[in-house]
């Protein structure tokens, strides 16, 4: 069985979807941050450990048009996250068996 | 109508709009931008605040071209020409998103909770959203 | 409504805003102003160029009292004040020259 897509559209500060994503999401799974969900890129952010601490069983993206949308494009994301554009979106989907998105 | 007299309202009250979300995410910074500039037209003691989330749509270099979204943080820039002159930002929401007062769009007065608690008090009305 | 222009039609709505800026350009502006009853000459079109390059700068159509006063503080008293303005635009500087410029009904206008 391929691995799962997870899909955060929601600020870490603002909702628990992140919170919740990191637990239930199973060891190999991709998570790609979009909206406001890419605030949880920002490496000097004060919850960027939660990541990083999945960093080494799951892979993270978070969508570009989002971050230069929001003036992150001058500021360091944590390491190791790739940042995908739509066509990279669009990728990650159908690269996955499925798609679940932590709304 | 366009006009205004210049003898204003009899009583001046304290204004107090609290942002506390991240633009485009939602409709509230947007329409919180809007009240602003309306309400800046009644000759009232307006201050904006931004807290949690609402630090981030002062951030600067902002680039919605892909999104397709208008950039309002440029109108950030247009609250001095609408008097709005009283704008503070939480210096703990502000580090906790790993920003600096450099990376802000426009002038602003960086004050701690406890000092924002102060300015909260004196108040009349408070907005948030 | 709608105006139309070179065998093209530009969509406005109900007050004749046009409801895409992208759309706008010089003679349109003049078919707009005409509809308004104002002729265009240097001084007008300082005003409607203002507008534009203020709504370029910070995306939105100032209100009348926050116009007159960034225009006297970049082009001076004399056309700074609402009497010069008026005689421009005589329904509302920030009004009519708003929509001559092909911008949205003016922020904070009540």
């Amino acid at each position: 069985m391929s691995s799962m897509l997870h899909i955060v559209n929601k600020s870490p500060f603002d909702r628990n979807a992140l919170d919740s994503c990191l637990r239930l999401a199973g060891s190999g799974s991709a998570i790609l941050l979009i909206e406001d969900g890419v605030y949880a890129a920002v490496a000097k952010a004060a919850q960027a450990d939660k990541i990083t601490g999945r960093m080494g069983d799951c892979s993270f993206y978070a969508l570009g048009p989002d971050i230069a949308a929001r003036g992150l494009s001058d500021i360091s994301l944590i390491d190791g996250i790739q940042v995908v554009d739509y066509e990279g979106f669009v990728d990650l989907v159908a690269e996955h068996g499925a798609t679940q998105s932590w709304l | 109508m366009e006009d205004f007299d210049d003898d204003g309202p009899e009583i001046i009250k304290r204004f107090m709009y609290v942002n506390r979300r991240a633009p485009y995410g939602t409709i509230y910074a947007l329409e919180c931008l809007e009240v602003v500039l309306v309400a800046a037209a009644f000759d009232q003691d307006v201050s904006v605040v931004f807290v949690d989330d609402g630090v981030c749509q002062l951030k600067k270099n902002q680039d919605t071209t892909e999104i397709g979204m208008k950039n309002f943080s440029r109108t950030y820039g247009a609250l001095d020409d609408y008097d709005v002159e009283k704008i503070y930002v939480e210096k703990e929401s502000l580090e906790a998103r790993g920003l600096t007062v450099d990376d802000l769009v426009i002038p602003v007065e960086v004050v701690a909770a406890a000092q924002l608690q102060v300015i909260m008090a004196q108040q009349d009305v408070v907005i948030s959203s | 409504m709608a105006y139309e222009i070179n065998g093209t039609t530009v969509e406005a709505d109900e007050e004749g805003y046009i409801t895409d800026i992208s759309l706008w350009n010089p003679e349109l502006a003049v078919l707009i102003a005409e509809g308004e009853n104002i002729e265009m000459d240097d001084d007008s079109w300082e005003v409607v160029n203002f507008l534009r390059n203020y709504y370029e700068e910070y995306q939105i159509a100032p209100a009348v009292r926050v116009l007159t006063k960034a225009i006297k503080k970049s082009l001076g008293p004399e056309k700074g004040n609402s009497k010069y303005l008026y005689e421009l635009f005589p329904y509302g500087p920030a009004k009519q020259a708003c929509k001559i410029a092909g911008l949205p009904k003016p922020t904070g206008c009540v």
